[in-house]
């Protein structure tokens, strides 16, 4: 799992292109621990190297259901519920939102809607990927259930329908399978653990949700985002109930977002639209802090 | 019970989510605005995931061994490490430093 393998040219570098910086868990071109070299034999044909790319993200992708299943299992979710959650919610930081938010002692309401929040992008990637495969109408509610973050990753950059569609299937096939077998594993492995805490796999969903956000911070627009995010998650955190921080935190997004725009129509720069935000953060934490007391 | 009704609604919102790309016509989701707050919203949530997974502690802020855990994954983050490597190194180091502690 650890042998640093080069991804397939173009996988990585293309999935991050259409659709700006929205990635997620695997679009990491690194991630591919799995090289070709298991899958189909290397050679001209196309289909080959579709299945080739497909099932480089799908088999390191999904071992990461290890991660998820020890985490769940560990912040007390039955194993049955650990593995409905993967079959049924099928997006990784949705899942590692919803078990982190229930294990703070977080209401299921705010816990549901902080995993659901996160699961929005998926909605953007079908758009565009309802274009690129036509899906007949009857298929669609079946393919649903595979438009994530990787198979969007794999199947955008396909320079055909064919290809995409064969991308598609075969990503969203390899990851389905291995990420609920994995979580299974993960979940008995970590009752047979003990106390998870001690391993210290308290410390995977935090490394995770770090390790996707990472390749999203390529402008200041979402580096000034992450910071005020995580100060108004952290300033809130001692005086509003667990889970809501998150959900506040979510602001940053469209507070950004305003800013930048009014920025750009005064021509400001980018050096101070960055202090502004900051600026803006902290007063923002502050009088939150001081309402909520 | 909790748990079920928040793996309940976490499901329906989730598969609601993934198939309405798939159903809307295109162009409806595809203003610019739109476009760009959807990239944004996951940046801040997984922003605010990350922090509070890392330093908090029920309701308390607190730094211990998760906080070393997830410098060193930063690290292997700068490093390009692979994904699962980096996961790994984090709960290697937590490990370590609870253990040393």
């Amino acid at each position: 799992m650890a042998e640093q393998t080069t991804f397939p040219e173009g996988v990585g570098e293309s999935a991050d292109a259409p659709h700006g910086n929205a990635v997620g868990p695997g679009e990491r071109p690194a991630a591919a621990g799995a090289g070709p070299d298991g899958a189909e034999p290397t050679g001209a044909k196309p289909d080959a190297a579709v299945v080739r790319d497909a099932l480089g993200v799908g088999i390191a992708v999904g071992l990461s259901g290890f991660a998820f299943g020890v985490t769940s299992a560990g912040s007390g979710l039955s194993l049955l519920q650990t593995c409905a959650l993967s079959l049924a919610v099928f997006t990784g930081a949705s899942q590692f939102a919803l078990v982190g938010a229930l294990a703070a002692g977080g209401n299921p309401y705010t816990a549901a809607a902080g995993a659901f929040f996160l699961g929005v992008r998926n909605s953007f990637y079908g758009l565009r990927l309802s274009q690129l495969l036509a899906l007949p109408r009857a298929l669609r509610p079946f393919a649903a259930q595979w438009v994530i973050d990787e198979t969007t990753a794999v199947t955008l950059p396909q320079p055909t329908r064919r290809a995409a569609r064969i991308g598609f299937a075969v990503t969203g096939l390899t990851l389905y399978v291995l990420w609920n077998l994995t979580t299974l594993l993960g979940a008995l492995g970590a009752e047979a653990l003990g106390d998870t805490d001690t391993w210290g796999l308290d410390a995977a969903s935090p490394a995770v949700f770090l390790a996707l956000l990472a390749p999203m911070l390529k402008s200041t627009t979402e580096r000034v985002t992450a910071a005020l995010a995580v100060l108004l998650a952290l300033g809130l955190l001692p005086v509003v109930p667990a889970g809501v921080p998150v959900l506040l935190s979510a602001l940053a997004a469209p507070a950004v977002l305003f800013l930048s725009g009014r920025m750009k129509g005064t021509g400001g720069e980018t050096a101070t639209k960055k202090k502004h935000a900051e600026k803006h953060s902290q007063t923002s934490t502050q009088t939150n802090t001081e309402e909520d007391r | 019970m909790n748990v079920w009704i928040a793996i309940a609604l976490t499901a329906v919102g989730c598969y609601l989510a993934k198939l309405l790309g798939l159903l809307v016509p295109a162009g409806v989701l595809e203003r610019p605005l739109a476009q760009r707050l959807a990239a944004l919203l996951p940046v801040a949530l997984l922003a605010a995931l990350t922090a509070q997974q890392t330093f908090g502690d029920g309701q308390h802020l607190a730094l211990d061994a998760r906080g070393a855990g997830l410098a060193a994954a930063a690290l292997a983050l700068v490093l390009r490490a692979p994904f699962l490597v980096v996961v790994g190194v984090a709960v290697a180091v937590t490990a370590g430093v609870r253990a040393l502690g």
